[in-house]
């Protein structure tokens, strides 16, 4: 068992040092989705409480979490550097198509939201 | 076909070409452009036999329900429609009809509709009904262009555009008049298809989000969109497993997945399925995969240490695996998420359907395929579509992987069900337009290889492929026998080209509404009987009168009779089906009482005895026997068989000779003479003289009788006075 929690220390040892070699934006974009996936996480535990009467509203909510770190993800993989399959496409597009995609879902997102 | 355009190209004369001034690539696209515009003419026109033959007339059973809806959507609006209570269908229950129906084709010929009237066309809105099914064929000619172009190359998509016009498996429902869900949702499934590999080849956010709402489109359709939902995730696992996992597959199927499902829930009649139903969990199931395969990807490539990352994939596994089963065995064990529902099963399990529902398996559509059908359907796609496989598998990339599995698994449900040969059209068309279209293009740069000719102006292809021609030893003959070859390939796709037509004006344009026979003399006879019936039920009935029909001809007394029905062929509710069937197979005396605490006033049977049409409601009474007695077990089918035969003749079983069915189909039929040198009373359907020539109707009388006695309707008298 402490073998097991030594390794578990190395390792948010190393991946915290990984991570602090991370760009900004990038880490602006991974708090964002953190984020999400967090108020997520409370509305599902909040529905496990109350219970999900009006359910579309509680879909709604979720989904819009999930659907916004989902979407945030893409972004991230879309404009990281390091990334070789996204080599020609210029951020400034990634980013255009990130603001309709969210455009899209928010509207669907305020039409379901009853 | 590029190949063979640019053939085309060189054999045009040369003075010509300088006139004009095109560059080769400009020729090309010429070409190109304006083969799609013939293709695009064609799959319109050869779908509008029907018009020609009989009238501009809706089809069929299901497309009179779309025709009414639509109508009632045009004539009261969006917000009506959607709050539709219809009392006319289901007496005494009515149907929600807003919250139970794909509002997608209604939507799209009502938009059109009102389009062509922003133009100042005055159309009725029968004209676009009919002619939306072709119109939608031709538009999926583009998109096959476009998907072929996007897993081949333009000249397979050219080609499978030219294959899927007229596709004989496609043309069998998109003809003018068949106004139904397929129609529009088939170029719906291309178009989600091709944008979500296109999606999947680019990456890109935005094509991900067309094809979202490519699959909102087809959600809006059909009930297919099914298909959809489970082929992607299941594409997505396969390229998992054989690792070809990208980034690029994970932007385009996550955003396609989250958005396609918020979009699909708009529809009413889907709902909350997508987060609650069995059939929609593998999407969910496979999304969830891709978030822990994501992550597990990013930290392996954080971490930079294959030893640690091996105890941390270990961890993550263990919980990740044990939290999905224990929400997937919550989810179950408390109703929360549906089991997979009986039409899903009898999909996978071709004899399911037989043993449990009998309502689906006895709709004729649903039965297995025969080999002659995908013959009939498929003509030589058939033989090359594993061609097509073959040069699929020697390139295989994203997007050629992702049209084989499409390939087989609409082949596999093709096979279980007639009506999905349908689905597997478009899969069949692209796939062998690969082979032929790679074929073709090997055999002409053979043929100019070795012909040296000196016209090859500034075409790279063709320089490309002298050279290589120069290092490879040429074969013995190659010439000659790809010259031979060729010819063969253009006999058989013409050998196509002629079969399609001939299915098309002879199998698949008939609006089964109205039915057409050849008389002694070799002309034409047209039986307009349904018409005449429905037209008799409108005018010479009260307003509020009920009719009794099995269900097939629900939809349809509704539409052209203006009644009221008790069941149609929206089947949602087995019990009342079955209540109807009872009637039918019990005796008169106790059928009365069924009708009578249904409010019947009428009774509709379809009889072809004197024709000799031969789906009449004495073939099907068999199932109504079978429906009935699932639900009542009164009704047992022993009783209406005699030694496991179906009879009608005097040898038949005293319950079949004296039950409600028999009595209304076969009542003054015994005085009539149908054929010469029979006696009277020969049934030309089954062949035989009947058994019950002297019936006696007590609680029914007849009232309507069409020409040639094809439907029969009975009038229930009212209860007798107390004496």
């Amino acid at each position: 068992m402490p073998k097991a929690a030594g390794d578990a220390k190395l390792l948010i040892q190393s991946l915290t040092k990984a991570y602090a070699a991370t760009p900004t934006n990038l880490k602006i974009i991974d708090l964002y989705v953190v984020f999400a996936v967090a108020t997520a996480l409370v509305q599902v535990i909040y529905m496990g409480i109350v219970g999900s009467f009006p359910f579309n509203s509680f879909l709604s909510g979720v989904l819009s979490c999930i659907g916004t770190a989902v979407l945030g993800v893409c972004l991230r993989i879309q404009v990281n550097k390091d990334n070789k399959e996204f080599k020609d496409l210029p951020p400034e597009r990634a980013f255009a198509d990130f603001v309709l995609c969210n455009l899209v879902l928010h509207l669907v997102i305020m039409n379901f939201l009853g | 076909m590029a190949a063979a355009a640019s053939t085309m190209l060189d054999s045009l004369p040369a003075p010509l070409l300088r006139a004009l001034r095109l560059k080769t690539k400009q020729q090309e696209l010429l070409l190109r452009v304006s083969a799609l515009a013939l293709i695009y003419v064609l799959a319109f026109a050869v779908r509008l036999f029907s018009v020609l033959r009989y009238e501009s007339m809706i089809h069929e059973f299901d497309p009179y329900f779309n025709y009414r809806t639509t109508l009632y959507l045009t004539e009261h609006g969006y917000s009506e429609f959607w709050n539709w209570f219809d009392h006319e269908s289901w007496y005494p229950l009515g149907r929600v009809v807003g919250g139970t129906l794909f509002p997608g084709l209604m939507v799209t010929a009502a938009l059109l509709h009102r389009l062509l009237r922003a133009l100042s066309l005055a159309v009725h809105i029968r004209e676009v009904c009919v002619l939306t099914a072709p119109f939608f064929a031709a538009n999926t000619t583009l998109v096959a262009y476009a998907f072929g172009r996007e897993i081949w190359d333009s000249g397979a998509g050219l080609v499978a555009a030219a294959l899927i016009a007229v596709c004989p498996g496609y043309i069998s429902r998109s003809v003018a008049g068949s106004y139904d869900n397929e129609g529009v949702a088939i170029f719906a499934l291309l178009l989600t298809f091709y944008l979500f590999v296109r999606a999947v080849n680019t990456g890109s956010l935005a094509w991900s989000l067309a094809a979202a709402f490519g699959y909102f489109y087809m959600v809006s359709a059909w009930g297919g969109y099914v298909f959809i939902i489970n082929l992607l995730p299941l594409y997505v696992l396969v390229l998992l497993v054989t690792g070809r996992y990208s980034q690029r597959l994970y932007v385009a199927y996550n955003c396609t997945y989250v958005l396609g499902m918020l979009l699909g829930m708009q529809i009413r009649f889907v709902g909350f399925q997508h987060v609650q139903s069995g059939e929609h969990m593998a999407a969910m199931g496979v999304f969830f995969l891709l978030q822990v395969f994501f992550f597990l990807d990013w930290v392996k490539y954080m971490l930079n240490d294959v030893k640690l990352f091996k105890s941390f994939l270990r961890i993550t596994l263990t919980c990740v695996i044990s939290v999905g089963t224990l929400a997937l065995g919550i989810g179950t064990a408390s109703g929360y998420i549906s089991p997979w529902t009986g039409r899903f099963y009898s999909l996978l399990d071709p004899t399911y359907a037989k043993d449990h529902i009998p309502i689906i398996a006895s709709v004729s559509e649903h039965q297995p395929t025969a080999w002659s059908s995908f013959m009939f359907d498929f003509h030589i796609l058939l033989f090359l579509f594993p061609a097509g496989l073959y040069f699929c598998f020697k390139r295989l990339s994203d997007a050629t992987i992702f049209i084989v599995m499409y390939g087989l698994t609409s082949m596999y449900f093709a096979g279980v069900m007639v009506r999905l040969i349908l689905v597997a059209a478009p899969a069949v068309c692209l796939i062998s337009a690969i082979a032929v279209s790679a074929t073709i293009k090997n055999l002409t740069t053979l043929i100019r290889s070795k012909s040296k000719s000196p016209q090859t102006t500034g075409k790279t292809t063709g320089s490309k492929a002298a050279a290589k021609g120069a290092v490879d030893q040429p074969l013995p003959f190659q010439h000659n026998v790809a010259v031979a070859l060729l010819l063969g390939a253009f006999y058989l796709l013409s050998r196509y080209a002629i079969h399609c037509t001939w299915v098309t004006s002879e199998a698949y344009s008939s609006p089964s509404i109205v039915l057409s026979a050849r008389g002694h003399n070799g002309g034409r006879v047209i039986f307009d009987d349904y018409r005449e019936a429905y037209y008799w039920l409108r005018q010479n009935t009260p307003t509020d009168a009920k009719i009794m029909s099995w269900w097939d001809y629900g939809y349809q007394i509704t539409a052209m009779g203006n009644r009221t029905v008790i069941v149609d062929n929206n089947t949602w509710n087995n019990t009342h089906i079955a209540t109807v069937g009872r009637a039918m197979s019990s005796y008169e005396d106790e059928a009365y009482e069924i009708m009578q605490s249904l409010d019947v006033n009428y009774v509709l049977v379809v009889f072809g005895g004197v024709t000799g049409y031969s789906s009449d409601d004495i073939n099907k009474f068999l199932w109504m026997v079978r429906i009935g007695g699932g639900v009542f077990p009164v009704i047992k089918e022993p009783d209406y068989l005699v030694n496991g035969e179906y009879r009608v003749d005097k040898g038949a079983s005293p319950k079949m000779l004296n039950c409600l069915m028999y009595k209304l189909c076969y009542y003054r039929f015994g005085e009539l003479t149908t054929e010469y040198g029979k006696p009277p009373g020969y049934d030309r359907v089954r062949g035989v003289e009947i058994g019950n020539k002297d019936i006696k109707l007590e609680y029914l009388e007849e009232a309507f009788t069409t020409s040639n006695w094809i439907v029969r309707i009975y009038k229930v008298k009212p209860p007798k006075n107390r004496s």
